[in-house]
């Protein structure tokens, strides 16, 4: 019974997960749309939502193409990384008190590790194309992880200081009486920025910049290649969103007349659809701006607030 | 350092204000019009399909001066001068090829006898490029279009079978240049 539950989970989460960021595909589109007084893509099925399906039956009939140039094993196995990564951080997410996939004692450096590994995805897809764009896209990559990882890392010490673990069920557990983007708004604040650029979204989408580097690290992919780094992308969006819902918005905590997994669900949605509305909004940075916010701003933030956040646990301790 | 702060509290707030601005086109109606189920509204003026007209007594207005083709920016006019028995200019054959025109109106613009318009028809796609070669038949309209009560030959100084010259609309009698009268 136990492993039936499990293998229900765990194929909820993949399935769930995939048609999620396939949806949000059509529903990015729609919502940049509404934002900006248009309608976007509408035609196909109820409110266009036929062109998720659309969008993968085109990749799919699209040439898989190798290019000549490329460094062929790299260049296929590259988009691999992004989905695999992504899906594996899923893992840690708690959907409920009883339901997740993996209770890690670790939970909170194996999501950080997953996502970090996606952004060798990135790095590989623009070196092995063999394409200036990409390798371009592929250095920004670089430049823009050295300057980000650190703070994301640092900005969830606080929290893991406050609930005393670094198991995702137990720091849900522990905001029953108060979120934690109460106590660690700075954490919470610099965790979003980070997770925006960790997840290559505007306006911190430096390795794609359509606008300046055609596609960035992706321009030499096409087809369902191409369609996984997208997926990816946006598998990238739900697990930033869910992690930011679960480790500063008490995750599945909520009035208990739904399941847990509604409001969790909810939750990551609100944040999906800030992380479109900044879409909507923002400007891109030069990728040195990026990094002097990242090193000059973001850092000294996360480390006055983990010092006040440890100064504040000490006293109260004792 | 003092400044420094300062700075990146304003940028924030510049961002959040970009943010909250953006926000607020949840509630504004978008400006898409659907197309093909909804049309929309184009002006008398817009420049699309261009057509031939005739003038009030239903011939054909243009005069063969080929000045639409020298105005016309990418040279998809052709057309051959021919005469009727009575004097009066005609086009033999008169060819659009709008598949290269760009609707600029430059043509319309050059023609001196209002023959050549354009009307707010943009609706011409075709499957095969040569469809989209406009002969005369297919150009010339029954009416006068845009300039109703125009009649080139009524107001013009050519000589025509019916009316000679001096018997224009507002025409002077031609001067007698062997009278020494003034
Ligand atoms: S509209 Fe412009 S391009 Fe078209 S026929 Fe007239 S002059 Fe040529
Ligand atoms: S359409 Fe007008 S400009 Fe062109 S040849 Fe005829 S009279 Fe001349």
């Amino acid at each position: 019974m136990e492993d039936l539950l499990i293998y229900v989970v765990i194929f909820g989460t993949l399935i769930g997960a995939m048609t999620y960021a396939a949806i949000l595909v059509w529903f990015e589109r729609r919502m940049l749309a509404w934002w900006q007084d248009r309608l976007g893509p509408n035609r196909v099925g109820p409110f266009g939502i036929g062109l998720a399906l659309a969008d993968i039956l085109k990749l799919l009939a699209k040439e898989d193409w190798v290019p000549p140039f490329a460094d062929k094993k790299v260049f296929v196995i590259a988009p691999c990384f992004v989905m695999i990564a992504m899906l594996m951080g899923f893992a840690v997410v708690p959907y409920g008190p009883e339901t997740y996939i993996a209770d890690l004692n670790i939970g909170l450096l194996f999501f950080m590790g997953m996502t970090s590994l996606a952004v060798y995805a990135v790095l590989l897809g623009g070196l092995s194309s063999n394409n200036k764009f990409s390798l371009i896209g592929g250095l920004r990559s670089a430049a823009q992880m050295v300057s980000y990882e650190v703070f994301m890392g640092l900005s969830l010490m606080g929290v893991v200081m406050l609930s005393g673990s670094f198991s995702l069920v137990d720091i849900v557990e522990s905001q029953q009486d108060g979120w934690f983007v109460i106590s660690q708004f700075f954490g919470f604040v610099v965790f979003v920025v980070a997770g925006i650029a960790e997840s290559h979204r505007l306006p911190f989408d430096l390795p794609e910049a359509e606008q300046e580097l055609v596609g960035g690290f992706h321009t030499e992919y096409s087809g369902m290649k191409f369609g996984i780094f997208m997926v990816g992308e946006y598998l990238g969006v739900i697990l930033i969103s869910a992690m930011i819902a679960t480790i500063f918005f008490g995750g599945w905590i909520g009035p208990g007349f739904l399941p847990p997994i509604f409001w969790l669900a909810a939750k990551t949605f609100c944040f999906v659809m800030f992380f479109i509305l900044l879409r909507a909004a923002m400007p891109r940075p030069r990728y040195d701006q990026l990094m002097s916010l990242g090193w000059k701003v973001m850092l000294p933030i996360t480390l006055v607030n983990l010092v006040v956040t440890g100064g504040v646990v000490l006293w109260m301790n004792t | 350092m003092i400044k420094g702060i300062l700075d990146l509290i304003r940028n924030t707030f510049t961002q959040l204000i970009t943010l909250k601005m953006v926000l607020h086109h949840t509630f504004s109606p978008p400006d898409t019009v659907q197309y093909p189920e909804q049309m929309p509204y184009l002006p008398p003026r817009y420049r699309a399909r261009i057509i031939l007209t005739r003038d009030p007594d239903g011939e054909e207005r243009c005069v063969s001066c080929n000045l639409c083709a020298v105005a016309c920016p990418v040279d998809c006019i052709v057309l051959q001068k021919t005469e009727s028995e009575d004097g009066r200019w005609y086009p033999e054959f008169f060819r659009i090829n709008f598949s290269r025109c760009v609707m600029c109106g430059m043509c319309e613009e050059a023609c001196p006898t209002y023959a050549i318009q354009l009307t707010p028809d943009f609706e011409m796609c075709e499957y095969d490029r040569s469809n989209m070669v406009y002969e005369k038949e297919h150009l010339l309209i029954d009416g006068c279009g845009k300039y109703p009560g125009y009649s080139f030959w009524n107001v013009s100084g050519k000589t025509i079978s019916g009316k000679d010259k001096g018997e224009a609309e507002n025409e002077a009698e031609p001067v007698d240049v062997r009278s020494l009268m003034p």
